[in-house]
């Protein structure tokens, strides 16, 4: 597609303009009308939701699903609200992300600028770790929680997602330093710093990139799993995932479709709000590694 | 200020060999300049001195002290690099003050030292910029002040202005003399670039492939080079390598070089001609700078001059001099006079060469006879 600055289009080039937003509007449209059906219907009261359109605005937005979904919402036998599924989730989100990311650094640092006999078979080994489906782990996984004593706890998730997450996180920060210059390492050792003053004084300032690569990429992982929170901490300690197929899985007498919308917004908002504030960064970092600066 | 001692240093990585058995010494106060091509093993000489690389056999001496175990930081020498690598977080200030900063020197005494060695080097309104936002010429000077700033034993300079342009480079290379003048601290500079290593260096050592060729002063290595690869690296343009023959004429000796018409060209050897009887009748390579071939208006005074006639193939005027492309007896040779010269392309023309200057490399091993 030619793009012309500050030129005339030519009648052609304005009918294959037409065409093309058009097609993008359409294909927008699409793409937009499952969160739009959620929001719709979470906003609508159930006589309307059995009585309209699916598409229909609503007639009389409320937001007593909202607040049912929050505070008193069924989970299993609870009527709890998922309000404490909710803080579960970022019990185990934050310090998993945090763990994950600052072990994944000092990896790849490690990999890169110290580098040591057989780095790259290890950093090879550790590559398999990317590939290994979560449902493989499970069985040796709960074995080495219910030692640990970590059996459907949130410490126990973490544990599971550090492990999981490293490998992903030793990827990105080792290719990232792969292209950092070494005389910048160089010149610090000559002016003192050790191992871990390199580390927090030269390359974590210059890694912010990479970070937001890692912490977004971990975090939306981390909070959409489902499998391992429901393997190893339904119950108290499950997390927003799990809550929300109870939610919408507690049999009563009516399926209250706009509770479990905007349950689903609930479980879909943290990792919409980490992309939107560091998704500039994401296109960036993900670039970052490719070229050389 | 400190003296260096490189004693049979030899590094290997796996089953390479990329030094052999290095041996160089400076004094204190001494600029000295390790120049050869690329890969030749200077720069890890460098590393080595600095203790970023390890030393597999040999000795490093720092002031007399054997410091092969010790740690760069331990060391106290300061490195400028290639690539500035000026920590791209940092202002200038704090990259100048970051090695103070380890060491725990306090922070009033930081800023002295850093604001002293920003005035010497004009860089005081560049303080509170990041590297990002400096020029390569500013970012070279940081670079230096981050060294300066130290008041280190000894300077590493590796190829520090590679990266600037023709008329920076030859700027800063005489800010770096003068700063040397002035400081007298002991410096090791890494270079490619052979005017460098002239214009600056109190000695020079010459490397090719892992092995030290010569190590001398840069007026020695110009009119004495050890060997045909030094006449060849060190000059621009390169001293003429002659294939010639030691010939006995009368008491004395003389040089043969055979002309395209299957004649001898001779040319007498008064005195320069020492120590080469045993090489009576034997192939050499007559070596002649390009300064010591003339036109004979501006012929060198005293030494021993013989003038002999070549035709001039090619007249090249850079300006301050001429470079005549000539054949003496049936070789090219470049001769530099005056841009004045009246020399003409095409044209016979009778040249004074200056036997005085002249140096005989044997064939087989190209070593100087």
């Amino acid at each position: 597609m030619s793009i012309q600055v500050g030129g005339q289009l030519s009648s052609t080039q304005k009918f294959w303009r037409f065409v093309l937003y058009t097609l993008l509007i359409v294909f927008a449209f699409v793409y937009m009308a499952p969160l739009y059906v959620m929001v719709v219907t979470s906003l609508k009261s159930l006589d309307e939701i059995r009585g309209g359109n699916l598409m229909m605005p609503p007639l009389d937005p409320t937001f007593d699903a909202w607040v049912k979904s929050w505070s008193y919402a069924c989970v299993g036998v609870e009527c709890t609200g998922i309000n404490k599924y909710f803080f579960n989730s970022f019990k185990m989100a934050i310090p998993a992300v945090a763990i994950s990311t600052f072990m994944g650094a000092v990896n790849g640092y490690v990999l890169t600028k110290w580098r040591f006999k057989g780095a790259d078979i290890f950093f090879g080994l550790i590559l398999f770790g990317c590939f290994i489906p979560f449902q493989i782990v499970l069985v040796p996984m709960a074995t080495i929680l219910g030692k640990l004593g970590l059996a459907q706890t949130t410490p126990g998730l973490v544990l599971v997602h550090v492990t999981y997450g490293l490998c992903f996180t030793t990827l990105f920060f080792r290719n990232y330093y792969q292209a950092f210059p070494d005389e910048l390492i160089k010149a610090a050792k000559l002016d003192g710093a050790g191992f871990f003053r390199v580390f927090w004084r030269i390359l974590l300032p210059n890694s912010l990139p990479i970070i937001v690569v890692t912490v977004i990429w971990q975090f939306t992982n981390v909070w959409n799993d489902f499998l391992f929170g429901a393997s190893f901490a339904s119950g108290d300690a499950a997390p927003m995932t799990v809550a929300l197929n109870n939610v919408v899985n507690t049999s009563t007498s009516v399926k209250e479709y706009n509770v479990d919308m905007a349950t689903a917004i609930y479980a879909a908002l943290p990792t919409l709000l980490v992309y939107v504030l560091a998704g500039r960064y994401f296109v960036r970092g993900l670039m970052a590694g490719a070229v050389k600066g | 200020m400190a003296s260096l001692q490189v004693n049979n240093v030899i590094k290997r990585f796996g089953d390479v060999e990329v030094l052999k058995g290095i041996d160089i010494d400076a004094q204190d106060g001494e600029f000295l300049v390790l120049v050869g091509p690329s890969g030749c093993g200077k720069s890890t000489l460098l590393n080595m001195i600095a203790g970023l690389d390890s030393i597999t056999d040999g000795e490093v001496l720092i002031d007399g002290k054997v410091v092969n175990a010790v740690h760069p930081k331990d060391r106290d020498i300061a490195m400028v690099f290639q690539s500035y690598a000026l920590y791209p977080n940092m202002t200038v200030e704090k990259n100048m003050a970051f090695g103070m900063e380890m060491r725990k020197i306090p922070k009033a005494e930081r800023d002295k030292a850093v604001m002293s060695v920003a005035k010497l080097l004009q860089i005081e309104e560049l303080l509170k910029r990041k590297p990002g936002q400096l020029s390569g010429g500013q970012r070279q000077r940081v670079a230096m002040g981050r060294a300066l700033v130290r008041d280190p034993k000894i300077f590493l300079f590796d190829e520090p202005l590679s990266n600037l342009d023709a008329k920076l480079r030859v700027e800063m290379r005489t800010e770096i003399k003068k700063l040397h003048r002035r400081l007298g601290t002991t410096i090791v500079y890494v270079t490619h670039d052979q005017i460098e290593a002239m214009t600056l260096a109190t000695r020079i050592a010459v490397m090719k492939d892992g092995i030290l060729q010569q190590f001398a002063t840069p007026q020695e290595i110009y009119d004495r080079p050890a060997n045909v690869f030094v006449a060849g690296f060190m000059g621009s343009p390169p001293m003429n390598l002659i294939p010639a023959k030691i010939a006995k004429n009368g008491d004395g000796l003389s040089v043969e070089i055979a002309t395209a018409d299957e004649r001898t060209l001779r040319l007498k050897l008064n005195g320069t001609g020492k120590g080469l009887s045993a090489h009576v009748g034997s192939d050499v390579l007559l070596g002649l700078r390009p300064e010591a071939i003339t036109d004979l208006e501006s012929s060198d005074s005293g030494g021993d001059i013989q003038e002999v006639e070549c035709s001039v193939e090619v007249t090249e005027p850079t300006g301050p001099d001429m470079l005549a492309v000539l054949l003496l007896g049936g070789i090219e040779v470049v001769s530099r006079m005056r841009s004045s010269a009246n020399v003409h392309m095409g044209e016979m023309t009778k040249f004074a060469v200056n036997m005085s200057k002249a140096v005989f490399f044997d064939t087989e091993t190209e070593e100087r006879i």
